[in-house]
């Protein structure tokens, strides 16, 4: 068993670079996934009935697709129609959509529960459109909802593990590679376990972060 | 059209409203001028909060008009309704104080102050912190600048809505039930800094239960009942010989309560 993982040791640089590209598009469709929500969110609340509809249908479909699926249609089935994405962008686009879709209704319930006088104190000074949204709504969504959105950061760290099966070289792939090429699938395999999990605790520190945040101003 | 006078800086034309099945405003009219401090009273459910709401077009108001120092709110020039940023234009120009406050909670005191200036009005920062914190001082908080709202007490948070409000150099400042969220207590301390802008000659709309401050601070009581104004007056005379047998009922049971 040592034996074992003094291979995987040996493939550190493999396993460090998947590690890496894990990172990059965990962060970029975190990034990426968030903006897009910001749209959608206040799409998902507005009065104009069929906005909300449309919006509505769109992040509904998306919660209830398996993510697997998702990466498949999106990387082999979109060529169908002329549209040929490479396999970062496929996983990227992937990836971000179908988190958008999460992050626009943790966005929209945390909206609902909040008090309205604030945000129509807002209205009252002079505030609409984006700028109400993104200086009066926004920030105490981010905060009340900081633990549900890192709840969704991790979940993204994890579903892009199957993007392995786009040939994307993340971690899982860089696992499995190894393991494919020694035989040694327990060590290959619990190391990226553990790697996936100091991801996750990375994202829980910032979590705590942004809650010490929410907390002096509850 | 344009029948202000003057000195009106509000002047309210024939504003009706109506949710539903329930017509909670009926043909209201009166004019307020500079320097005045009117206050609305009158039985709960006798669409005074509506009112104020209408004033700003935090409710659209279904008849008549409304002339912020002769300019015409809701509806342009073209005679259209106005868009959210014509709107807006003209908020900023309407201070208003919140029965519960509304303070942004992730702002801190000073914050919520300079908000609206700065990214609202464009004005310059430095002064705009400058005057935010004479605001302060003015009603008695200066030491909390850099506390969220959430540390402070309800007549602390009040005084704060009120210095949000000033901050924005409003023509006109409307106050929606200022004092009724509050601990018995806590009013007095709100009921003072209101005093003191009545004194220096604000202008003023304030819909309140508290009869003491409308017979002293006021310069004419609006008295409402079902959604009309049944009566107004200089308070001296409302108080004591009002000239409705709904006013002097609505006084008694005040009085005695």
């Amino acid at each position: 068993m040592i034996r074992d993982f003094a291979i995987v040791w040996s493939e550190r640089d493999l396993l460090l670079s998947g590690l890496g590209n894990t990172t990059i598009l965990s962060v970029l469709s975190a990034i990426a996934g968030l903006v897009i929500a910001f749209v959608l969110t206040p799409a998902l609340m507005s009065k104009r009935r069929w906005l909300a509809l449309a919006v509505r249908v769109f992040v509904d479909g998306m919660r209830c697709v398996p993510f697997l699926l998702f990466a498949y249609i999106v990387y082999y089935g979109l060529p169908s129609f002329g549209i040929r994405l490479d396999n970062w962008s496929s996983g990227l686009v992937a990836l971000t959509v179908y988190h958008a879709a999460y992050l626009a209704e943790i966005l929209r319930g945390a909206w609902a529960a909040q008090p309205r006088e604030p945000l129509e104190a807002g209205v009252a000074f002079g505030f609409s459109g984006p700028r109400l949204f993104r200086r009066i709504i926004l920030p105490p969504l981010l905060l009340a909802a900081g633990p549900i959105i890192g709840n969704q950061m991790i979940q993204i760290v994890k579903d892009s593990a199957f993007l392995t099966i786009i040939a994307l070289p993340e971690l899982t792939h860089a696992a499995s590679s190894i393991q494919s090429r020694h035989y040694v699938p327990f060590a290959a395999f619990i190391t990226a376990v553990f790697l996936y999990w100091g991801l996750c605790l990375i994202i829980e520190a910032g979590v705590s972060g942004i809650d010490r945040l929410a907390a002096a101003r509850r | 059209m344009g029948m202000t006078n003057d000195m009106a800086v509000l002047d309210v034309a024939g504003i009706s409203k109506r949710f539903g099945d329930l017509q909670v405003l009926s043909d209201i009219s009166f004019t307020v001028t500079r320097g005045e401090t009117v206050c609305v009273l009158g039985p709960s459910g006798s669409g005074k909060s509506t009112l104020l709401r209408c004033i700003n077009w935090l409710e659209r108001p279904d008849a008549g008009q409304i002339y912020l120092n002769g300019d015409r709110i809701g509806i342009n020039n073209g005679g259209v309704v106005m868009s959210d940023r014509e709107l807006s234009r003209v908020r900023t120009r309407i201070g208003m104080v919140f029965q519960h406050f509304a303070l942004w909670p992730h702002l801190t005191v000073l914050q919520n102050l300079m908000e609206a200036p700065v990214q609202v009005q464009k004005r310059p920062v430095a002064e705009v912190r400058e005057e935010a914190m004479a605001l302060l001082a003015k009603v008695g908080l200066s030491d909390k600048c850099d506390v969220f709202p959430a540390r402070l007490s309800g007549g602390q948070k009040q005084r704060v809505g009120i210095a949000r409000a000033l901050a924005m150099k409003p023509d006109v400042l409307l106050f929606d039930e200022p004092t009724s969220a509050l601990d018995p207590e806590l009013v007095g301390e709100v009921l003072l800094v209101m005093r003191e802008l009545a004194r220096e000659g604000r202008t003023m709309v304030i819909v309140t239960h508290e009869m003491g401050f409308a017979r002293d601070a006021a310069t004419r009581i609006l008295f409402m009942d079902r959604g009309r104004v049944v009566e107004t007056g200089r308070p001296e005379r409302f108080f004591v010989s009002p000239d409705t047998e709904r006013a002097r009922q609505f006084i008694q049971r005040y009085a005695a309560g």
